[in-house]
């Protein structure tokens, strides 16, 4: 019974994670400039790389492949944020700039409470 | 106490990878676990930014509420993307990182990057620069309901 | 099970190599570039799986290692123009 219940899970786990990977990566093709795509991409690198990766975890069992799994994934956590940022940091620094529906910067800066109009 | 917990750390690391436990590779293990904690005491990047392990016990909540966070925001972009309209409206805005150490500002950082919707952009002093490809999600930023997470989290030392 | 998500990714990196290919921008690429290291780490643990042959893990671990390295590089590259640039040199008088 239990050995049913960990094969369903993982086939649902490795199904959402291939849904989300796929999701990703229309997000990559869909998207129009440069900074909602890394948006899209992140998607990949998170959730559909955890779900996929847990699934996997849970048809290896107790064993090393699910620790070498584990470190993968960690690897992801560990160096996703540094790589969008490395590419955010020199995308502005070559000078392509975000397209913007809105720019809070300056209304942030004012102290809260100030903003009583619409 | 640092040094002790870093190799043994990286002597758990070999032994995982290895996968085999003969006496000559698991001494070698030892050896190179020992050298690379020292080598990391030369670069001076064993300190408490390095190696933090007074925010484990902290990290055992924390990660879990990160991990919901994420799966939130990734089902949020998700639903933008499969969009025919394609829903965005990108924005820029600067939120406010109360952590006290460089090490918690960063921790901040990183999980802003990490939920999907959110990207710093920029970091100068405590001051992030977020790009958020919906306006609610910078709204929520601003609430600070994760600065206030993170700056518990860095303060259960 | 494992075939299916292995079409999946197959599926994701053909979108992430035409993404890569239609830039516009460097930027567009170094991303689609990252994307497509990731994808092919979650290929290399998948079929791994489906062949009953769990050493392709170590190659995956390798490849993570190789690809933010990879990544990063080519970001310095493209912003410094030199990959031994120092930013405190600058500093300097």
């Amino acid at each position: 019974m239990t050995g049913f219940l960990v094969e369903a899970l993982s086939w649902a786990l490795i199904l959402a994670g291939a849904f989300f990977t796929i999701v990703g990566a229309l997000g990559l093709m869909r998207m129009p400039e440069l900074f909602t795509r890394m948006h899209a991409a992140s998607i990949t690198d998170t959730l559909g790389a955890t779900l996929l990766i847990l699934g996997m975890m849970l048809q290896a069992g107790a064993s090393l492949v699910a620790l070498k799994l584990l470190f993968i994934l960690l690897l992801f956590f560990a160096t996703g944020p540094v790589v969008t940022h490395a590419l955010a940091q020199s995308a502005l620094h070559a000078r392509v700039e975000p397209e913007l529906a809105e720019d809070r910067r300056a209304r942030a800066a004012e102290p809260p409470g100030d903003g009583r109009q619409p | 106490m640092r040094i002790v917990s870093l190799a043994g750390f990286l002597f758990a690391f070999w032994l995982v990878l290895s996968g085999h436990y003969t006496a000559m590779l698991v001494a070698a293990g030892a050896v190179c676990a020992i050298l690379c904690a020292l080598a990391a005491v030369r670069m001076r990047i064993a300190d408490a930014e390095g190696h933090p392990i007074h925010l484990f016990v902290g990290a055992l909540t924390y990660f879990p509420w990160l991990a919901w966070e994420i799966a939130k925001s990734a089902w949020a972009v998700t639903k933008v993307v499969l969009d025919p309209k394609l829903p965005i409206s990108p924005t820029m805005t600067v939120v406010k990182a109360s952590q006290r150490t460089p090490l918690g500002v960063n921790i901040y950082a990183n999980s802003i990057t990490l939920t999907p919707g959110t990207i710093t952009v920029g970091v100068s002093g405590n001051d992030l620069t977020v790009h958020a490809l919906v306006r609610d999600g910078a709204i929520d930023l601003e609430g600070g309901g994760m600065d206030r997470r993170v700056s518990q989290f860095e303060g259960s030392a | 099970m494992f075939a299916t998500a292995a079409a999946a990714i197959l599926v994701a990196l053909v979108l992430a190599v035409t993404r890569a290919v239609k830039g516009p921008t460097v930027f567009d690429r170094v991303l689609a570039a990252n994307s497509v290291g990731t994808l092919a780490i979650l290929l290399l643990a998948v079929f791994g799986f489906l062949t009953r042959r769990p050493e392709f893990l170590d190659i995956g671990l390798t490849y993570a290692l190789l690809n933010i390295i990879g990544t990063l590089a080519v970001l310095k590259f493209f912003r410094h123009g030199d990959l031994a640039y120092d930013v405190d040199e600058e500093r300097k008088p």
